[in-house]
């Protein structure tokens, strides 16, 4: 068996933690370190747990010991992400980013994560982003003069961290350019709502797109190829209302139940950008794979 | 005498009332009157506040640039408010130009329990030297004891004043009265009340809101505003002056504007009709009502059924794509149950 990606994770957080729990699953990955800022965090206590090396130092334990890992993830906020950018770049660490930075080259891996691999820093975009992103890419392959994306995602308000609350312009920045990148259209639109109400909702994405005449026969099958993709890599993404035409627009909704690995399954937002982080890191790892063998 | 400070968002949640179709010369008419008759301030936008024109929503006839610069052309003594719900509107891209062309006062809102998310946009409104504003929507959700904590953190970022909006039409006097007597206690800024009609209490609610100890209330003219309408200016001023307390809105004048609000302004004055009753029961925001009422005869159900099952998942304010889904069940259930017969 090949040598796993070792991979350390910044950000002790909801994020972070899930991340944790997740790479213990894969064949791929390895985490070599787990870091934080409080020592006293959940997410440093189930590092010890698991056994991964921890260090409540946060960018600095990389700075100490850059031979520790080949590939970070970074799981703590927009703002942290820009300076700790510049110091994993320098020390030539591959990054995968979990904030809404709008730093990195976006990585939505159902649609391309081929060509992602030689990018140094790599953007999940935002939980949204990965619900809508491929639905909204496969209305733009099956329909001409689209004027409009809109994006509005529900997440239920346990699931969303103080670094998430904190950021829900960067969020909406993000999240709208991914929408116009991917799709080819100007003009996007992202709105983001938390949902408090007990037991919690599980998150939903509904994806709607403005245009005169709409051909459902032809983008449902491309529609349900993307579905199949993303499930590949979220077991819990779901179509709930499948594409109809109303009110001069496409309408289509997600659900996202979470894996419950960090947080319970309420939280697919949590999930689905979690999943897509780790299926992104994976396919580095195979090509890294490849690389040393060759 | 005691001085109650009046808000007036007949532009923006009337918006609600025409799906987000108020005009330029809707908005001048409107301001120069309201400025005419003294009204403290005039919040002019989008139903939802900055950023709101969606398809989820409703697109706006104009742009949030378009109405606020109308809006300012037209206010002189009046301030000019507008709304910005974090999640849908950002600092960068609709706050700090909204500033830029001249609003005076701005109203950060969120869910009652989401406080937290309004930190960075009360921030910036101070750091404007704006008058900074905290709303906390669908109010009803929440006790006394959960709105005190969340209207506390608004004050820490720098609110200088919290309105509860009861977004549903959900309260009774009681429900009103035990709210802001724990806030008027717990908090050290001003309190307020954005009532809505839908079970016709809303000059009730606000008179209970004012006798527990708030300070700004919201009328809209004619009660213009989403679903039922808001709590109905011209007859809040009076009722106010009344019960001796000072508004220092002239009365004639605030009779005048309702008149002419409902001759240029309004399609039609609002009026509690049985959704909106239904949408006040169930707890679910006003502003789905126009939204329900469509997508219900799409899919042949009953707009009450909708909305009880709205009120049953706890849907909030923003979540009007819920509609299509819960309708769409409704109306599957009903194939289902057919088939079987």
């Amino acid at each position: 068996m090949s040598k796993k990606l070792k991979i350390a994770i910044i950000g002790s957080g909801n994020i972070g933690t899930d991340l944790l729990i997740k790479i213990q699953r894969s064949a791929l990955l390895e985490c070599s370190l787990f870091i934080g800022r409080n020592p006293d965090s959940l997410g440093l206590a189930r590092a010890q747990e698991v056994g991964v090396p921890f260090s409540a130092a946060g960018i600095q334990a990389i700075i100490d010991r850059p031979e520790l890992c080949s590939l970070v993830f970074d799981a703590t906020s927009a703002d942290e992400h820009v300076k700790h950018y510049s110091i994993l770049r320098d020390l030539g660490k591959q990054v995968i980013d979990m904030t809404p930075s709008n730093l990195g080259a976006m990585a939505i891996p159902a649609i391309n994560l081929d060509q992602l691999t030689t990018e140094q820093n790599v953007n999940m975009v935002s939980c949204g982003g990965q619900a809508s992103t491929p639905l909204a890419y496969a209305i733009a392959q099956t329909h001409e003069g689209v004027e409009y994306y809109e994006v509005v995602s529900s997440i239920s308000s346990l699931s969303a961290g103080p670094a998430t609350r904190g950021n829900l312009d960067e969020y909406i920045d993000t999240t709208e350019t991914a929408l116009r990148k991917f799709t080819g259209c100007a003009n996007t639109k992202a709105i983001l709502i938390l949902n408090p109400a007990k037991p919690s909702i599980h998150m939903q994405t509904t994806v709607s797109a403005k245009v005169a005449t709409a051909d459902l026969d032809r983008l449902r099958p491309v529609v349900d190829q993307m579905v199949k993709t993303i499930q590949s890599y979220v077991p819990g993404y779901q179509m709930i209302v499948p594409p109809v035409y109303e009110h001069n627009r496409i309408v289509m909704m997600v659900r996202v139940t979470g894996l419950g690995d960090f947080l319970p399954s309420y939280a697919g937002n949590l999930d689905i950008i979690n999943c897509a982080a780790i299926a992104t890191a994976e396919h580095f790892a195979v090509r890294q794979a490849k690389i040393e063998q060759a | 005498m005691k001085r109650i400070l009046i808000s007036d968002p007949t532009l923006r949640d009337g918006n609600h009332a025409v799906m987000h179709q108020l005009s330029a010369n809707q908005i001048t008419v409107y301001c120069r009157a309201a400025d005419q008759a003294g009204l403290p301030i005039v919040e002019v936008g989008h139903g939802n506040g900055l950023a709101a024109s969606s398809l989820q929503l409703g697109m706006s006839l104009m742009s949030d640039k378009e109405m606020l610069q109308t809006a300012r052309k037209n206010l002189s003594r009046s301030k000019l408010g507008v709304f910005i719900i974090p999640g849908f509107g950002t600092i960068k891209r609709d706050l700090v130009p909204a500033i830029q062309i001249g609003a005076d006062v701005v109203r950060v809102g969120s869910h009652c329990t989401e406080a937290d998310t309004t930190a960075r946009h009360l921030a910036c409104a101070r750091e404007h030297g704006k008058n900074a504003y905290g709303n906390l929507m669908m109010c009803h959700m929440a006790d006394a004891k959960t709105l005190l904590t969340e209207s506390k953190k608004m004050q820490s970022y720098g609110a200088e004043g919290v309105v509860l909006m009861d977004s549903a039409g959900a309260f009774l006097p009681q429900d009103v009265k035990e709210r802001f007597e724990v806030l008027s206690q717990g908090l050290d800024i001003p309190v307020g009340l954005h009532a809505h009609n839908n079970l016709g209490m809303a000059v009730a609610n606000s008179i209970a809101a004012v006798e527990a100890g708030a300070t700004i209330l919201d009328g809209t003219a004619r009660g213009f505003g989403a679903g039922a309408g808001n709590t109905q200016l011209e007859v809040l001023v009076p009722v106010l002056a009344k019960m001796g307390y000072e508004t220092n809105i002239d009365l004639y004048k605030v009779l005048d504007l309702s008149d002419i609000a409902e001759k240029q302004v309004l399609k039609t004055a609002p009026i509690v009709r049985p959704g909106s009753i239904v949408s006040g029961l169930a707890g679910v925001v006003s502003t789905f009502s126009c939204h329900v009422h469509r997508i219900s005869v799409q899919y042949g159900v009953d707009s009450r059924d909708v909305l009880f099952e709205l009120g049953k998942r706890k849907v909030v304010a923003g979540q009007e794509d819920i509609i299509i889904e819960v309708a769409m069940e409704m109306a599957m259930k009903r194939e289902t149950a057919a088939a079987a017969l």
